[in-house]
């Protein structure tokens, strides 16, 4: 039984994983790597990891998706159909694609994998919190740290962005109104 | 575990279910004549002018990414929360201390001015 649940997860997580990589459209990616997000949250809950499945689920399908979906609204306007990038040759991709799947895979053999035949707590949220104040102090504390730089950061390069005055909605459209007048005017 | 999970994944065949059926009877039987003016994209009635795609003012972006911040907070407060009774005052100071640095950034952001809608 779970090994078909894994299954019917891990093949919804490499489809939709596929569809980021080959959809045309960049919000179309985007909303397939929210699904891969969900999908990944759900082989999480599948492993008895709720509290990180839970997480998953809070941060990246509802931030970090919040902040891709934004950053592709404030960038400039591509021509439609036409991809943001240009792909090299297919043969880079593939060797490169082949090399980390190498890594990866003689990387997972490598570990040592502890296992156990006791049953595992149902909840570990507890457990984590008192690793978090005892043990990881340091790095918890490092963590708001980063949290703070990244906060700061952005502001600044958001500031910058803000006194060069980049065209808004109401921008765009009173410079569309404007052209479409000015074609009206030019034919009698 | 997956027994409590089962219930869960029915739901979620179920909100899955629910608007695809309407939406493929509603494609069934509608009548397949498409012109012009009904592919046309709807603007309010009017006629369209202009791309779809503008570019959105950055404070959106600035909103978002506070909210991805105290979001992360929020992950760090759970597993704290559920074991403050083991933990006691030590973890209020270091919960407090990580708590400040936090709002240290919102400060100085409010101060920027990042978060003005102007």
């Amino acid at each position: 039984m779970v090994t078909v649940i894994f299954i019917a997860i891990a093949s919804l997580i490499i489809a939709s994983a596929v569809l980021v990589v080959i959809s045309r459209e960049i919000v179309r990616a985007a909303l397939w790597l929210i699904a891969t997000f969900f999908a990944v949250g759900a082989l999480y809950l599948l492993l008895e990891a709720e509290f990180i499945g839970v997480a998953q689920v809070l941060v990246y399908v509802g931030a970090v998706s919040i902040l891709i979906l934004f950053a592709i609204m404030l960038t400039r306007q591509h021509e439609r159909h036409e991809p943001a990038w240009r792909a090299g040759p297919w043969w880079i991709a593939l060797a490169g694609v082949i090399g980390l799947a190498a890594v990866l895979i003689t990387t997972i053999g490598a570990v040592p994998w502890r296992l156990t035949d006791d049953d595992l707590p149902v909840s570990r949220a507890p457990q984590l919190g008192t690793a978090l104040m005892r043990e990881y102090l340091l790095p918890f504390q490092l963590a708001a740290i980063v949290l703070l730089v990244a906060l700061i950061g952005a502001v600044v390069i958001a500031m910058e962005e803000r006194r060069r005055r980049t065209p808004t909605l109401a921008d765009d459209i009173a410079a569309q109104r404007g052209a479409a007048d000015r074609a009206e005017d030019g034919t009698p | 575990m997956l027994d409590a999970y089962a219930f869960i994944g029915v739901f979620f065949i179920a909100a899955l279910v629910f608007p695809l059926v309407p939406l493929i009877a509603a494609w069934r039987l509608r009548p397949q004549r498409s012109t012009p003016i009904k592919r046309d994209t709807y603007e309010c009635g009017l006629e369209v002018t202009g791309g779809t795609r503008v570019q959105f003012k950055v404070q959106y972006y600035m909103y978002a990414l506070a909210f991805v911040i105290f979001d992360v907070e929020v992950v760090f407060l759970y597993p704290w929360a559920v074991a403050y009774g083991q933990l006691g005052l030590f973890a209020l100071v270091a919960m407090s201390v990580f708590i400040i640095i936090l709002v240290f950034g919102l400060v100085y952001e409010w101060k920027k001015g990042a978060l003005e809608w102007a």
